[in-house]
């Protein structure tokens, strides 16, 4: 056993931090404040390979896998989680998915510019009909000679009002459904018919764009199937279970961000005559999210190398997200109320934080969602399968 | 031992419900959205009385039983904490401290003006550096001439945007003299009396909540309110009351919320049958729901204490600690019902989860209700904290 980051990792690390100190801090308040899109951090990113990290370097990646990767999302999800969202969206599902199960070809033609930064990717499945039940989706592709033909809408898409390329999961043997019946394909955002639809406005990560995308009679190359045909729901399992991690590792950066400005409160807001530190009520809040950090900081890194060295990960992955989005919110709240008034005003980061940390309990899968996963993986153990 | 309402509470709930359908809900989305002050609300509740809901009717008063005041603010706050809590700002606080510590003389000049809706009340007792810790505020009343002359910030000040009236919390000083908290009736529009920066806060986005600045305000002796020396008995006394106003109020938000919760439940479709099909769901459902009935009974059994005995600082503190922890965790259950549709400005319960946020902090946090409930329990054995 050794519980120590390798020295490549350690300067990463830094090279991350200062990016996110120099970049992405001093632009987190205007992005909630005013719906702003960090395209120049974005830009910014791509230039330092930040926009591919955990991909191989021959696809213009950094090629620090998956700890690389949660590196990458602790750091962000320090300062913005709404930056920490776009990225990740892009990283983490909407580029994963090509690097998964994408061809030599694919991968060449998008994996090269999406890992380097040139383009912005989304991961399209969830449809208004379709959440936690994503195999009930309806956008349909029928194939038409050399091409297929997408239709559909889909829901609640990070990146959407911005993104380049998407991976879209669409229906292509409705009598097959989840199993054999959906089918994943690389769409180009500048194709004929396809549009952005209504813009979200949300309780939080309102730096990051969330939108419908439209598809009308899009007429898709069959090349631009991704992975097997009629296995798109294996694709996309695939792919949420990777995004799980990074997104436990983005909360882990909230709650330890919630922590420092805790303890930096409590020791310097004084009250009843001496700091609020001294005050057991404060004390035992510190203490309690001190411990969840390190119990999820240990979860999270478990499970990057559990990835980065090709083990099964999957009950592992749904832990990391439901146990750090739990985690998350219960420090950031805990931050709000050792602030006290001020953790309740707009002026405060912890206001922002305590909105934007909320999302991580629901999206990528809710927490419900996780606990399924997690329960059916123990009970497939024992004999005993587990419907949703 | 008779949990049922009377005849006349029965009627009253019944036309705090019309009124709220007609008068609050369709407003609370605009209330939020665009930071506005429920002034239309605060319109329609002064044509019913609501402005001086228990005020006693030779003061133009309702004369409202606390029961029925935490019935209108339960039902006021199902639709929008916002309005709830601005008028229990103005109820419990500013005018039950006049009802209860004023002379005739201010009694008569200000209940009318605060029933009929011509004057709204502020309360203006947190300072920068006293929060939890009222007895740390530096705001100075320094007696002059037969005037006390106000110096200071005051911070978080409910209502002074909106407000005409403010009960301020000073230190009075006689003869240079430190002679402890006293209360004062200072209108917003006197000389020396600046309101500030109005925050931005989280939620109860329609609350005008801002900074007052007192520099050489010069406010005549009759002024003060209650006894020099006894402002902070004055507060807390206020405090007590209005807390019970507030646990109303987050009773009758996680009520919205379970019905909201429910129904949702019941209309989503996953899986080929509604989510309200799934134990994870009504587990979210039930826990929520109970929940919200042992809030209710806390809420009406201390207003009904109040009513009997008056002071209940336990038993309030009691029913703010529950009430705003149980509501948060109740609208944090909906908001996961909802799923996605539950982070989006498209429902109401992404509102509620933001306007209850600040009932774990706002009128003493959990931490001070804590401190107060385990302070009457330990002295009772002989403990002072």
């Amino acid at each position: 056993m050794d519980f120590t980051f390798p020295k490549e990792y350690e300067l990463l690390r830094r090279m991350i931090r200062d990016f996110v100190q120099n970049e992405v801090a001093p632009l987190a308040k205007r992005l909630d404040a005013e719906e702003y899109f960090p395209a120049e951090t974005v830009r910014k990113a791509a230039q330092l390979g930040l926009m591919g990290v955990p991909f191989p370097q021959e696809y213009g990646g950094v090629g620090a896998g998956e700890t690389g990767y949660c590196i990458l999302m602790e750091e962000l999800g320090k300062v913005c989680t709404s930056t920490a969202a776009v990225i990740g969206a892009h990283i983490g599902i909407g580029t994963m998915a090509i690097y998964l199960d994408g061809t030599p070809a694919q991968k060449k033609k998008y994996l090269r510019p999406l890992a380097s930064g040139e383009k912005l990717a989304a991961f399209a499945l969830t449809e208004a009909d379709a959440g936690s039940d994503a195999a009930a989706i309806r956008t349909r592709a029928v194939r038409d000679g050399d091409v297929f033909v997408l239709n559909g809408t889909k829901h609640y898409i990070t990146n959407g009002p911005q993104c380049d390329v998407a991976t879209v999961m669409a229906v292509t043997d409705p009598a097959l459904g989840a199993r054999g019946g959906i089918t994943a394909f690389i769409v180009e955002m500048e194709w004929p018919g396809c549009s952005v639809g209504s813009l979200e406005d949300k309780m939080g990560i309102r730096g990051s764009g969330t939108s419908e995308l439209v598809f009308q009679d899009v007429r898709v190359p069959k090349e631009n199937v991704l992975g097997q045909f009629g296995a798109g729901f294996v694709t996309f399992m695939k792919t949420l279970d990777l995004g799980r991690v990074s997104l436990g590792a983005a909360c882990l950066g909230g709650a330890e961000a919630a922590l420092e400005k805790s303890i930096q409160w409590a020791k310097t807001r004084a009250q009843f005559g001496q700091p609020i530190a001294q005050q057991q009520a404060i004390q035992w809040m510190i203490a309690d999210m001190a411990t969840e950090i390190e119990a999820l900081r240990s979860i999270i890194y478990r499970t990057a190398w559990m990835v980065d060295t090709g083990q099964p990960f999957a009950r592992m992955a749904a832990m990391c997200k439901l146990y750090g989005s739990e985690v998350s919110s219960r420090c950031i709240s805990k931050a709000v109320q050792i602030y006290g008034g001020m953790g309740y005003s707009r002026d405060i980061e912890v206001e922002r934080m305590f909105r934007d940390a909320r999302i991580a309990e629901i999206f990528e899968g809710t927490n419900e969602i996780q606990r399924i996963v997690i329960a059916s993986d123990i009970f497939r153990g024992e004999g005993l399968r587990i419907s949703p | 031992m008779d949990f049922t309402l009377n005849d006349e509470q029965r009627m009253f709930a019944k036309m705090f419900a019309d009124f709220c359908e007609k008068e609050v809900a369709p407003l609370a989305e605009e209330t939020d959205h665009e930071e506005k002050p429920p002034l239309q609300q605060l319109e329609a509740a002064s044509e019913q009385g609501f402005l001086g809901a228990t005020f006693p009717e030779a003061y133009d008063g309702a004369e409202l039983d606390t029961l029925s005041y935490i019935l209108l603010l339960e039902e006021i706050g199902k639709y929008c904490v916002s309005t709830a809590l601005t008028l229990n700002v103005h109820v419990a606080l500013a005018g039950m401290s006049i009802l209860r510590h004023g002379s005739d003389e201010q009694k008569e000049k200000y209940l009318p003006a605060l029933a009929a809706g011509e004057m709204i009340g502020a309360f203006a007792l947190s300072e920068p550096a006293a929060g939890s810790d009222p007895s740390a505020l530096r705001t100075s009343a320094v007696r002059n001439d037969g005037h006390y002359i106000l110096n200071g910030n005051k911070l978080w000040v409910t209502n002074a945007g909106i407000g005409h009236l403010m009960v301020v919390f000073a230190r009075t000083m006689v003869d240079g003299e430190d002679r402890g908290v006293s209360a004062f009736l200072v209108e917003t529009d006197a000389p020396g009396v600046k309101v500030g920066y109005r925050e931005k806060t989280m939620g109860l986005r329609g609350v005008t909540t801002n900074a007052v600045y007192f520099d050489d305000c010069r406010v005549p002796a009759d002024a003060l309110l209650g006894e020099a020396g006894k402002g902070l008995g004055i507060a807390l006394s206020a405090l007590d009351f209005s807390r019970i106003g507030l646990s109303a109020i987050c009773l009758g938000a996680a009520e919205f919320a379970v019905d909201a919760g429910a129904k949702f439940a019941t209309e989503r479709i996953q899986f080929g049958a509604p989510i309200g099909t799934k134990g994870a769901i009504q587990n979210l459902i039930a826990d929520s729901a109970t929940e919200v009935e042992a809030m209710r009974y806390l809420v009406y059994r201390t207003a009904w204490l109040a009513g009997e005995n008056g002071r209940t600082t336990e038993e309030s503190a009691i029913a703010k600690l529950f009430c705003s922890e149980a509501a948060m965790r109740v609208a944090n259950r909906i908001v996961q019902v909802h799923g996605g549709y539950g982070y989006m400005k498209d429902y109401p319960i992404e509102r509620i989860y933001r306007d209850l946020r600040a009932m774990e902090i706002i009128e003493g946090t959990s931490q001070i209700q804590r401190w107060i409930i385990a302070g009457k329990r330990l002295a009772a054995h002989g403990l002072k904290l």
